[in-house]
């Protein structure tokens, strides 16, 4: 198991892991969400070539309804 | 008045309204409020997902970025490195790169700050992003922003979320007299004359969020918007009448018993 910051939270996973298994354990949509891995944007054409590593602090986002402010 | 379309980064659109998304009560409103607006931009914000209950329904299962085109914002940013930061997760999570800049200033008025608006859009216009910049009404800081390359200035008419209608007609004038990409006004309009006050100003378009999502009957305020828009626009290429002191009377004179 490796140690990874996932939005902010703590969280173990299998070592190993590619972005693409994290997201399908995680039951996400690839092609809704973007990723930013220790605050680099993540090419969706990647996730399945990077493996997360031990320490990674992953961002994953997606649109909400939003207008102005909060 | 036909083919009088919207244009902004070689895109074009017969709607002059774009709608927020944020504010209502659910996403079944969401969607019915800008179908009744007319509106084909849609802004939204750009949040983390909640990995612990990923089956949430989605804004995109409500409304289709097929059908939308969705302009993702920096709402709540406070400076320009949390806005870039959120522009270039936004681009790839849609794939597009047409773009919504706006970084605030101060929590009580949401100001924009201009300065760190200045340094975000220089640098996501040289990632190649089309950046539709929130701003203050100052048409030297416009023309500064157009200068860049910004691809629409958005100067706000009243604060965000005030509702206090088009307060600076003049300002707003002055940016739109100088400006060679489309000029709207961002945050401020209370309700539908207000929307027609900008338009009637020469404004190339209007962006709303709350006079929609707070009013009582949210659906009835986005049909009344998407008139108004149109009805400004009407009025504007019509020309109004001049403004007179005393009163002209409209039947003739000549004839009276």
């Amino acid at each position: 198991m490796i140690n990874i910051t996932l939005n902010g939270d703590s969280h173990k996973i299998q070592k190993g892991q590619s972005l693409f298994d994290l997201l399908q354990d995680l039951k996400l949509d690839p092609g809704k969400v973007a990723v930013e891995r220790n605050l680099e944007i993540v090419p969706k054409s990647t996730y399945q070539d990077i493996e997360i590593d031990d320490g990674d602090r992953l961002e994953i986002v997606h649109f909400i309804g939003g207008g102005k402010t909060i | 008045m036909n083919n009088d379309n919207f244009k902004v980064a070689d895109m074009s659109f017969s709607s002059r309204l774009i709608v927020g998304t944020g504010k209502y009560k659910d996403f079944e409103e969401t969607a019915l409020a800008v179908e009744a607006s007319g509106a084909q931009i849609v802004t939204v914000a750009v949040r983390r997902v909640n990995v612990m209950d990923p089956n949430q329904p989605m804004l995109v299962d409500y409304l289709d970025p097929k059908k939308y085109t969705y302009l993702p914002n920096t709402a709540g940013c406070f400076t320009a490195d949390d806005a870039i930061r959120t522009l270039r997760l936004a681009r790839e999570a849609g794939g597009w790169n047409l773009v919504k800049l706006e970084v605030l200033g101060d929590q009580k008025t949401l100001y924009p700050n201009m300065v760190e608006t200045l340094h975000a859009a220089e640098v996501l216009i040289k990632e190649n992003f089309d950046v539709m910049v929130y701003c203050s009404d100052d048409p030297i800081m416009a023309q500064r922003l157009e200068d860049l390359g910004c691809c629409a200035i958005m100067p706000l008419g009243a604060p965000i979320g005030s509702g206090l209608g088009i307060q600076n007609p003049v300002q707003i004038r002055l940016i739109i007299e100088q400006a060679n990409v489309p000029v709207l006004v961002d945050a401020g309009v209370g309700t539908a004359s207000d929307a027609a006050v900008a338009m009637e100003l020469g404004c190339d378009g209007v962006l709303m969020n709350t006079a929609i999502a707070e009013a009582k009957d949210p659906i009835a305020m986005a049909r009344a918007m998407n008139l108004a828009v149109q009805a400004g626009r009407a009025a504007y290429f019509a020309g109004r009448m001049p403004k007179k002191l005393y009163a002209d009377p409209s039947s003739p004179l000549a004839g009276l018993i």
